[in-house]
């Protein structure tokens, strides 16, 4: 289970979440500090020479560290994609190898010949498609009236969307269920879709983001005659870049992951997501064939990790906006 | 759409209250307008389910049910007596706990050491490593499943790794002593990489000159960590915790796609019981089970939320 790192109180002010990863301010001047020669007191210098001359080797000590650590984490991915080249042979042979010993992509083939893999892709793009343009656009329209509106009802709406940030997943799963199946729904892609189209989390993130938006900006625009959709839409929503991308890349990140509803309510194989799709094939007749399982593995998750790679500073951004009072 | 409203029919200057009362109507009706999309979804497939699993906790609906809900029988808080007295839930209790007990320290403490190693003069490849602490959190969990079943087997990756250091390792997912710590490492692993970039962002909040001054002032490195870094770093820190223990409070996953809840129940949490009652057809059993674990979360969200705020 992962960390609902989505749904944590977030910085009141945009500021610190864009300033808080990698180089920002404060890392800025801790790295120019010992630099500088401003302002520093003969003492401090001696200070930072005899810190200078013991860094090298806490350095590299700590670099080993990291160098180890780091290792350890991504070493089930090196195994996953070079367990997907090999043979079922080769993968039950005892002592194990590290490198496949006659590289195959027979595993791959199976996949997309006769898995139907691309069904699966589709339907897990379109899903969180979705899912994404509902959660910006619905989270960031009540986010607005939270942030900058005055209305009755305004402070119980905020509580319950609070609350519901803390309900377990079970608890609305078997209702949702009930309903979702009354309606005739089952295996449609609205029941994958509608229960996620807009999420608490969001509704948060978009509130203390767009709260921290002068309000004598949205007055000269009311005063100038723009009503609220057309100050949300020009005025609004152009300053909202940042929240946005974090929200879209977590909306997309919960989507593309998500096991359990859609394992649930798609139960035709031409609506399996593709994690569903990899979890009832690695429970089937298919179980034993760890070459053709860590080949699907290898393509469910190449395109998200190819996505984090590229956009990683937004998707660090959004977790550190999370983390920071 | 609520656009132009503001010039729409502007009443006339006389009579001055009713336009401000007029005025503020309508702009209550524009906001709830705006949220209307969200209050609609969020009504029908959180709130409404939510309150129906509370009412559903206190009768013996079953899957047969569905067709009639109204002749369902009210059982009151019996239901929850029978959850209480049942002998696999208190075992999922137990689970869960021992989950949080040891899966919480050691990912906080990672986190911490790795957060801290790597604002501690890391100037180079810093970004490669985030990335790569943070690489499992991004994957589906099914996806790493396989390659973690494939791992753990007695002969597995980790057990000749061990071996080398002259370890012998056991079957991890098919003993009861140790499927939970093979779980509690999977969980460390995919969890570890979020919490660090947290506290990474609070170490980069502290200042450096207080640090400086202590240094100049002959604090060595870890008088200065644990003096002026850890009491700042502070609410991030129990920020950090809180999100995880929601998140590991609803330990399911790595169970479902590992072990099955088993082996003799060893890994079946809160959730899983839950789920499972919900597989067997018994729903007011299960939404039973499922508020206990939610009234437990809230519990613990306030407390922690109670003493992060007391500190301020």
């Amino acid at each position: 289970m992962t960390i609902p790192e989505t749904s944590a109180p977030l910085p009141a002010a945009p500021a610190p979440a864009a300033a808080s990863t990698g180089t920002g301010p404060a890392a800025v001047v801790r790295g120019a500090a010992p630099a500088g020669t401003t302002g520093g007191s003969p003492p401090q210098r001696n200070a930072r020479r005899r810190s200078s001359r013991r860094a090298p080797a806490r350095r590299t000590l700590t670099y080993a560290v990291l160098v180890v650590a780091v290792s350890a984490t991504l070493l089930p991915f090196a195994w996953m994609f070079l367990g997907a080249f090999k043979t079922q042979g080769e993968l039950l042979r005892r002592p194990i190898t590290w490198w496949p010993e006659q590289p195959t992509l027979d595993n791959f083939l199976v996949w997309f010949n006769e898995l139907h893999i691309g069904t699966f892709f589709l339907n897990s793009v379109v899903v969180a498609a979705f899912t994404v343009l509902g959660n910006l656009l619905f989270c960031s329209m009540v986010g607005y009236a939270l942030a900058k509106m005055d209305f009755p009802g305004k402070r119980f709406l905020f509580l319950l969307v609070m609350v519901m940030l803390m309900v377990p997943g079970v608890v609305t799963f078997v209702p949702l269920f009930v309903m979702v199946s009354k309606l005739g729904l089952v295996s449609t892609y609205p029941a994958l879709i509608l229960p996620f189209l807009a999420a608490p989390m969001g509704v948060f993130l978009m509130r203390q983001f767009i709260m921290g938006i002068p309000d004598s900006l949205i007055e000269a625009a009311r005063i100038d005659g723009a009503g609220e959709l057309r100050t949300f839409l020009r005025i609004v929503m152009p300053l909202c870049g940042p929240p946005l991308a974090t929200l879209g890349i977590l909306t997309f990140l919960g989507s593309w992951n998500n096991f359990l509803w859609p394992l649930v309510v798609a139960q035709t194989e031409d609506m399996y997501t593709l994690p569903v799709a990899l979890s009832l094939y690695s429970t089937g007749q298919n179980a034993t064939d760890y070459g053709l399982l860590l080949a699907g593995s290898v393509l469910v998750i190449t395109p998200i990790i190819l996505l984090f790679v590229s956009l990683q500073r937004y998707f660090i951004q959004g977790v550190a906006a999370t983390g920071i009072k | 759409m609520p656009a132009g409203t503001k010039n729409a029919g502007r009443p006339p200057a006389s009579a001055k209250v009713r336009a401000g009362q007029t005025r503020r109507r309508r702009n209550a009706l524009t906001a709830w307008l705006f949220a209307l999309p969200f209050v609609l979804i969020f009504s029908v497939f959180m709130l409404g389910p939510l309150v129906s699993s509370f009412l559903m906790s206190f009768t013996d609906f079953t899957s047969r049910d569905i067709e009639n809900p109204l002749a369902v029988g009210f059982v009151g808080i019996d239901q929850y007596a029978a959850l209480f007295r049942n002998p696999q839930f208190l075992h999922s209790v137990l689970n869960t706990a021992y989950f949080v007990v040891v899966g919480i320290p050691l990912t906080t403490v990672l986190a911490l050491a790795l957060a801290v190693a790597l604002n501690n003069g890391i100037t180079r490849f810093r970004t490669a490593f985030r990335v790569g602490f943070y690489t499992p959190v991004v994957t589906s969990i099914v996806a790493v499943a396989v390659v973690w079943r494939f791992i753990l087997q007695p002969d597995g990756l980790l057990n000749v790794i061990l071996g080398w250091v002259g370890i012998a390792g056991p079957d991890w997912l098919n003993s009861t002593t140790w499927s939970m710590p093979a779980l509690i490492l999977l969980a460390v692993w995919r969890n570890l990489g979020t919490l660090m970039i947290i506290f990474l962002a609070g170490l980069q909040a502290v200042p450096g000159d207080i640090l400086e001054a202590a240094e100049v002032d002959g604090a060595n490195a870890w008088q200065r960590f644990m003096r002026i870094t850890l009491p700042m770093l502070r609410p991030t820190l129990l920020l950090g915790t809180v999100l995880l223990s929601v998140g590991f409070l609803q330990f399911f996953e790595e169970p479902f796609v590992m072990t099955k809840g088993g082996p003799l129940d060893s890994t079946l949490s809160v959730s899983y019981f839950t789920y499972n009652q919900f597989g067997f057809g018994k729903y007011g059993l299960a939404s039973a089970a499922s508020y206990v674990l939610f009234v437990a979360i809230a519990l613990l969200s306030l407390l922690q939320f109670r003493a992060l705020r007391s500190k301020d």
